[in-house]
This record gives structure tokens, C-alpha cells and sequence, in this order.
């Protein structure tokens, strides 16, 4: 009896995760923002956009990743050629269509030509909308990519509170940070939990959580957070004799759910990944001491995760990341996941398996696009990985 | 994207005439030679880019440039390229990315043959001061795991409000004065000389004028030059390794003279065929060439009539048409200022703004967009770009697609089909246009 109400506990914070994520409507920040006067939505693209300012400036931020598979692309198509990713498309589509007619701000995170791009077609095309392309140094000095940071970290503060017509306060700037703390304190908590007992923690729910955490306020997902590992700690699920791996090259346009369901069908528990960066690209806490603005970009420079789209300044350290993520979590092995057309993903990948290579590390790759809907070839290519894993640790 | 050839394959029948051709010709193969044999002479080489190029800096510290996207694009005229993506595409790289980083890295991987014949050197260090492409850094990472030599980072923020502001300028000269020169001297040996710098500068915004006035030569009718394809060769010694030399100041003086020349005498551009025939169409090009078939595109173009009168392809490596000159009296907040902007770090808006003003300056027919299959930073978005200028001029524009030095995405018989109907296309509107002011 115990049993089934806990599965109950945790089927239905997965089934909400899962309204969540297939809501193309954004109905749960509709809601919010419909919920008291005055209130207003600022969207954000990958990789990452300091939410704390937004949060501080009392809006929700609101992860746009673009449409899935399950998006109709009508009008997106006639803006993009075919050699381009699918993700500004599906954006486009979601903005040309209505979906994000709530939105009152849009951030264009400095991750690649095509978002870049992208930002200044929503300012052609969403005139009445707050666009801004967010800048982020590739100089990793307090003084220098640092001054900088804080500038514009500075700016976009001011932007956020001319358009709530107040501006916001370093308290308030400070309480925000203490929130997203606690946010990536739960986040850390069940990427842990996945990479210790992955049986547990599917990879597709782990998904599902951080998506959550895209669209509903901070304070209600870090709610869901604890719950969800409350509820997948304290049920036993069956464990299968899966090998581990780090899921990379995700970071931007998102792989279909169920291409993350196909690699755990076919024997590969993913242990890490780079998923959703926004949710832990700050991999510790910011302190709430002092001056705000500093502490994020302090943070930003010396404590972020890294990716294809931060230039690395120290050629020793190229791609250590990922072999770091493979020690931590134990991980057997790596696969490359990229989106088709991504010049950031697909340009790092050869350098980072030339790192996995020194360090004795098996790798599959292969390319998707949100809207892939084939999973058999990638099935098969992650079955056979699992299954030469197993061959080589058994050796 | 960017930039650069030398003068081979160029308007074949004019080399003997023109000062200028001669000069560039010399000074790229000088180039070269200085280049592939810096082993011997014991000078230190640098390589670095096109869009941001800080080669008035470079010059401070005696150092020589090696430019990867201009090896790039003579290994497309030259026909090498092909091989040398297969060759990239081999050892692991994606068929989905930038074609110019592959070829540079198949070039590499088969002995790094400059286009002098001669091995081109490994470089001292990569300077990486890129604007307006995010590939560039990637790029200089794969090629720092190749040659293991120091990287030194300029990064340029990107004009996403479409204005420069006092923090990026700061934040560039910061950089400057604290990583990208210190790091120079210390490989060069050479300690940094801020009159030197100036007195290059002077010398490029000398040479700036001129390119200017022979690019908005191209206002006349019929006009004087091409300005994508002729243009190409106009700007190969500003954008590449003589900005901010004599060199560079005799090149222009030159270009500048014939130019005037063929003005005072009605005369329209040159082609590898000689002079062309009636200038028919007017048009403004956005996007690069393809390289790998040079010559049968441009030929599609001149057979038709058609002159191009302004392209943004030609500001990749400087904007210098809507008032910028390297300034020698602010010597590196004007570097900041250089690479800030650069054609491909306007923001969208600002491409279009100057795309449709080139329409009405230049009295253009229309727009033609060549859609480069592996350069997100100029393809992304060119479609919208389209949609724009044709709403606000009113004239018809059309979108080609090929690649830089891809011949694989070179399909001549599509092109010139597109080409054709949108020839037609312009003289529907002309004389729609004739029917209604007849009936008014
Ligand atoms: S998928 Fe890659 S290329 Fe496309 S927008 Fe994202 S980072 Fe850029
Ligand atoms: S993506 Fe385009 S701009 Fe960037 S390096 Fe390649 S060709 Fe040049």
C-alpha cells in the first residue's frame, strides 16, 4: 500500500514535469503572469542568462528551447535555409504563431552566429518586445572580461527595472541569488543522485525535472525538485545492467525525449550530461555578501560550466571538463550527441575526443535534430557501445 | 568568410595595363616568400584573421601575418580545396561545419603547401582577434592542438543594440593593453612603440580613403568597377597584410587613378573577358563568393549585363564606405573601434539598414543574396534580410545559394537558371514601371 501511494507521489510529479514539457503554449507562465497585475515574462535562449536578475526585478524568466518534436513548423521554415539547425526555426515558429505573445522581454544568450542572428530578427519581427543579445566575455580576468561582465550585467538591471518602472535593488538582487542557490543546491543534489543510483533516476525524468525548472517560477521548481528526489529516493526500481555515460554536445538545440529514453532502452545509463546548462551553469553557490553584480560575474568567470561556446584560454585544460565528468560520475563511456548544422558542437567535437582518446575513454557520436524521429540507427549505435563496454570492463 | 586573392586569375587581359594589378601581384607573392621563408630568415610569424585583423599592431612588433582564411580561399581558386575538406571530413570533422576551417586543416594535414609552392611556416602564435563569427574561435583551438604555439585572445563584443558602447571599447583596449600587447612583446622580443603604431595608422586611413573612393566609384553609370567580384581583388592588400604599409598606400593611389580613368572615359568594368559589354543591371550583393568556380560565376554576371555596384562581402574586413579610418590619435581605442565594425558584427537591423541604403545610393535594381551553405554568420537570417529590402526599396531581390570553397555545393546550372529568371524579374518591374509613368 505504501508502495503504490509513493508510486503514485512520483508518477504524478513526473506527469506534471511532462504536461509541462509538452505544453507549447506556456500555459503554466501564462498563468503566472495572468495571476497579478503588472507582471511580466522575460524569455531566454540557451546557454545561459543570469536569471537572478530577472527573478529580482519580480519576473519570470522563462526558458525558450525551441518547438520539439511535436511543433508544426509552418512559418519558421520560409526564414531558414536547410543547412541551418532547427532550433531558431521552431523559435521563430513559436513567436510567429502566437506562442510567446505573453513575453515581454527576449535575451539572446552569446552562444553561436545563428542565435545571435536570431536576436536581431526578433527585434525586427516583435518591435513592441525588450530584445537584448547578451553579451558575455571571453576573458576570464576580474579586471578585465570582469569589468566587463558587471557593465553589462549593469545594463541589462537597468533595462529590467525601467521596464517594471522601479529600479531593483542590490537587496533584492541578493535575496534573488540566495533562491537560484538553493535552486542549484537541489539540481547538484539530483545530478548526484542520478550518477550514484541511475536505475533510479531515469534519464528522461532528470530531463523532464530540469525542463520544469525552464518555465515555472524558482521557487515552485525547486518545490518540485525536492520532492521528485524525495520520491525517486525512496522507490526501488528495477536496475538493469547498463553501462554509464556522459551525454555531451546538447547544450543547444534539445534532442527529443525520446532519443534520451532510446540510449537508456539500449543499455546506457546517462550518468551526466550537458542538458539545460542554464540550470547549473553556475557549478557552486554565489555568495549573498557584498556586492551582487560582482559576485555573479565573479562567479560567471571562475565557477561556470564549460562548453563549445567559452573560448578555453589554456590549451591543458581543453575538454577536461568532460573527462573530470567521467570520473565524478564513473562513467564508462561518452557519447556525442550533436544538433545536425551546429557549428560549435560539431567544431569542439574533435577535440574533445582527441582528449578522450589520451585518457582511455570510449566514445560513439552521432547527429540529431529536435524533430528526429528515427531513433533506430541511434538505438542500435548506443546497444552496440553498451554492449563493447561491457566486453571491455568484462575483460 | 573573407577575403583575398592575388591577382591570378584575375582580369587577365588588363594585367599588362594596369599599375595597380602589377603592384598587388608583387606584393602578394613578396608576401609569401617573406612568409615561407621565415624558417631561413629567422622572422617570427603570427597568424591571425581577416575580420579584426590587428595588422598596424602586428607591424610593431616585426612580425609577419599569416592569414588562414586567405590560404583558404587560394586554395579554392586554385581548385585544391575540394580535397582538402574530403581530407578534414577523414580525420574526423563534421559534414555540416565551416568549409574554410576544413580546408585549412585538410591544407595542413597534407605538408601545408602555401600557394607559392612552398611549405608554409608553423606560426610563433595564433592571434586570435576575431569579430563578427563565433567558427573563428573554434577554429584557432583546433589549430593551437596542431601547432601547440600560444594563443593570444581579442575578443570583440558583438553590436547587438546596433551602437558601440564607451564598455566595449574599454573593455577591448583593456584587453589590449594588458594580454594581446604584453604577450606580442614577449614573443616578439619587440618592445611595443605606441608612436610606431600611430604612424601606421596614418598610413591605413591614407590608403582607407582611397579604397573608398574607388568603391563609391562605383555610383557612376555605367560603373567603373564590380563591386563584388573586381571588388574582391580591391580590397586583397587592406584586408589582408598591408594595411598600414607604403605598399598599401601606392596599391590604392594606383587603383584609384584607373578608376578615375575609366569614369572620365564612360568606361564600365573589367572582366577576365576584357572590358564588359552594356551595363544592364545594377545589382548590390550580400554574402560571399564562391571560390571554387570564380570565374564561371562572375562570367554568369557579365554575360548578362550585369554590374555589381556595392556588396557587403567587401566590408568583412572593414567598414570603411559609412566613415570609419583607423584613427592614429586614439591608437587603440580606434583598433577597438576597427573591430567593432566590421560588416558581420552589425547586428541584422544594421546589415539591412546599409544593404537598402546601398540600393538607393548606388541605384541598384535590386538585391542578390548569395547564401553560403557552411557560414552561419552571414546565412542565418539572410532570408528575413531579403523579405526587408525588398519591402523597403521596392525592388526584387533574389537568393542564390553555393559555398565558399565547397565545390561540392557549387551547382552551376541552378545559378544560373535563378540568375536568369531574376534578370527577367528586373525587367518586368523596369517596364511596369516605363507602363505607368507612360500612363501618368
Ligand atoms: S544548435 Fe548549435 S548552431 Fe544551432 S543555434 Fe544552437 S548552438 Fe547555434
Ligand atoms: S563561418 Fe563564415 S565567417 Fe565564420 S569562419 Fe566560416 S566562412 Fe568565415
Amino acid at each position: 500500500m505504501a508502495t503504490s501511494l509513493k508510486e503514485s507521489k512520483l508518477a504524478d510529479i513526473v506527469s506534471r514535469a511532462q504536461a509541462l514539457f509538452d505544453d507549447l503554449s506556456f500555459t503554466a507562465a501564462r498563468k503566472w503572469k495572468e495571476a497579478a497585475p503588472g507582471r511580466k515574462v522575460v524569455g531566454y535562449l540557451p546557454i545561459y542568462v543570469p536569471r537572478e536578475l530577472i527573478h529580482a526585478a519580480g519576473m519570470l524568466p522563462l526558458g525558450v528551447v525551441g518547438g520539439g518534436d511535436q511543433l508544426e513548423v509552418i512559418h519558421g521554415d520560409a526564414f531558414y535555409q536547410s543547412y541551418i539547425c532547427r532550433i531558431p526555426r521552431s523559435t521563430i515558429e513559436l513567436g510567429v504563431s502566437g506562442r510567446l505573445d505573453f513575453v515581454d522581454g527576449m535575451l539572446f544568450p552569446s552562444i553561436c552566429d545563428v542565435i545571435r542572428n536570431l536576436s536581431g530578427m526578433w527585434k525586427m519581427m516583435f518591435p513592441e518586445v525588450y530584445v537584448r543579445y547578451f553579451d558575455v566575455p571571453q576573458n576570464y580576468k576580474d579586471e578585465i572580461g570582469g569589468n566587463y561582465y558587471i557593465q553589462e550585467l549593469r545594463e541589462l538591471l537597468e533595462a529590467l527595472g525601467e521596464m517594471r518602472g522601479r529600479p531593483v535593488t542590490d537587496d533584492e538582487l541578493r535575496a534573488s541569488i540566495a533562491v537560484y542557490n538553493e535552486n542549484r543546491t537541489l539540481v547538484r543534489e539530483l545530478y548526484a543522485l542520478r550518477a550514484e543510483r541511475p536505475w533510479q533516476v531515469p534519464a528522461a525524468e532528470a530531463y523532464l525535472m530540469m525542463r520544469a525548472g525552464l518555465v515555472l517560477p524558482v521557487e515552485e521548481h525547486s518545490a518540485l525538485l525536492r520532492d521528485y528526489i524525495a520520491a525517486a529516493k525512496s522507490e526501488e526500481r528495477p536496475r538493469r545492467d547498463n553501462c554509464r555515460v556522459v551525454l555531451t554536445g546538447v547544450f543547444c538545440e534539445q534532442p527529443p525525449l525520446n532519443l534520451i529514453k532510446s540510449l537508456e532502452l539500449a543499455g546506457c545509463y546517462v550518468v551526466d550530461d550537458d542538458l539545460l546548462l542554464v540550470t547549473r551553469w553556475l557549478v557552486g553557490d554565489v555568495t549573498t555578501e557584498g556586492d551582487p553584480l560582482e559576485n555573479l560575474a565573479r562567479a560567471f568567470l571562475h565557477q561556470s560550466s564549460s562548453t563549445a561556446a567559452k573560448y578555453e584560454p589554456d590549451l591543458a585544460e581543453k575538454g577536461q571538463h568532460l573527462v573530470r565528468a567521467v570520473q565524478r560520475t564513473k562513467a564508462e563511456g561518452v557519447i556525442f550527441a550533436c544538433p545536425s548544422f551546429c557549428d560549435p558542437a560539431l567544431l569542439d567535437r574533435p577535440m574533445l575526443q582527441r582528449v578522450l582518446k589520451a585518457a582511455n575513454i570510449p566514445y560513439i557520436a552521432f547527429k540529431y535534430a529536435e524533430n528526429s524521429g528515427q531513433m533506430q540507427p541511434i538505438r542500435e549505435q548506443a546497444g552496440t557501445f553498451a554492449d563493447s563496454i561491457k566486453l571491455w570492463s568484462g575483460a | 568568410m573573407t577575403v583575398i586573392v592575388t591577382p591570378r586569375g584575375a582580369p587577365a587581359k588588363q594585367v599588362a595595363k594596369d599599375d595597380s594589378m602589377l603592384k598587388q601581384k608583387q606584393m602578394m607573392a613578396a608576401h609569401y616568400e617573406r612568409l615561407t621563408s621565415a624558417p631561413e630568415t629567422g622572422e617570427k610569424v603570427v597568424s591571425t584573421f581577416v575580420p579584426g585583423n590587428l595588422n598596424e599592431l602586428v607591424k610593431c612588433f616585426d612580425l609577419v601575418n599569416n592569414l588562414p582564411e586567405v590560404n583558404a580561399i587560394q586554395s579554392g581558386l586554385r581548385k585544391q580545396s575540394g580535397a582538402y575538406v574530403l581530407e578534414a571530413e577523414k580525420i574526423g570533422h563534421s559534414e555540416d561545419v565551416c568549409t574554410y576551417v576544413k580546408s585549412d586543416i585538410g591544407m595542413m594535414a597534407k605538408g601545408n603547401i602555401g600557394p607559392n609552392g612552398k611549405k608554409l611556416p608553423n606560426p610563433n602564435a595564433l592571434l586570435l582577434s576575431y569579430t563578427g563569427c563565433f567558427t573563428f574561435m573554434k577554429w584557432f583551438e583546433l589549430l593551437r592542438e596542431q601547432y601547440q604555439c600560444e594563443t593570444i585572445m581579442l575578443h570583440t563584443p558583438y553590436m547587438g543594440d546596433g551602437k558601440i558602447t564607451k564598455n566595449m571599447i574599454e573593455y577591448m583596449v583593456k584587453q589590449l593593453k594588458e594580454e594581446v600587447i604584453p604577450k606580442l612583446e614577449r614573443i616578439s622580443g619587440v618592445k611595443f612603440d605606441i608612436d610606431r603604431l600611430r604612424e601606421y595608422l596614418k598610413k591605413s586611413a591614407k590608403a582607407e580613403d582611397d579604397l573608398v573612393a574607388v568603391l563609391q566609384s562605383a555610383k557612376n553609370k555605367p560603373s567603373p568597377i564590380d563591386a563584388y567580384f573586381g571588388g574582391i581583388y580591391y580590397i586583397g592588400p587592406i584586408f589582408g597584410a598591408f594595411r598600414g604599409t607604403d605598399d598599401a598606400i601606392d596599391y590604392y593611389r594606383f587603383l584609384r587613378a584607373e578608376v578615375e580613368e575609366r569614369v572620365a572615359a564612360g568606361k564600365g568594368p573589367i572582366t577576365p573577358d576584357g572590358d564588359m559589354g552594356k551595363e544592364k543591371y545594377r545589382l548590390v550583393v550580400e554574402g560571399p563568393p564562391n571560390y571554387t568556380n570564380f570565374r564561371q560565376f562572375w562570367k554568369m554576371f557579365y554575360d548578362e549585363g550585369a554590374v555589381v555596384v556595392a556588396s557587403s562581402y567587401t566590408k568583412v574586413g572593414g567598414v570603411y564606405d559609412l566613415g570609419f579610418r583607423h584613427d592614429p590619435d586614439k591608437p587603440l581605442e580606434t583598433l577597438a573601434e576597427y573591430c567593432l565594425g566590421v560588416y558581420t558584427n552589425r547586428n541584422l537591423p544594421m546589415r539591412i539598414d546599409m544593404l537598402a541604403n546601398y540600393i538607393e545610393e548606388y541605384q541598384a535594381d535590386g538585391l542578390l543574396i548569395n547564401s553560403i551553405k557552411s557560414c552561419n554568420s552571414f546565412s542565418a537570417g539572410q532570408l528575413l534580410i531579403m523579405r526587408e529590402v525588398e519591402k523597403r526599396t521596392g525592388k526584387p531581390a533574389a537568393f542564390i545559394e553555393s559555398d565558399l570553397v565547397d565545390p561540392r555545393y557549387f551547382s552551376a546550372a541552378n545559378i544560373k537558371n535563378r540568375l536568369e529568371s531574376y534578370f527577367q524579374m528586373i525587367e518586368q518591374k523596369r517596364s511596369g514601371a516605363a507602363l505607368e509613368r507612360g500612363a501618368a
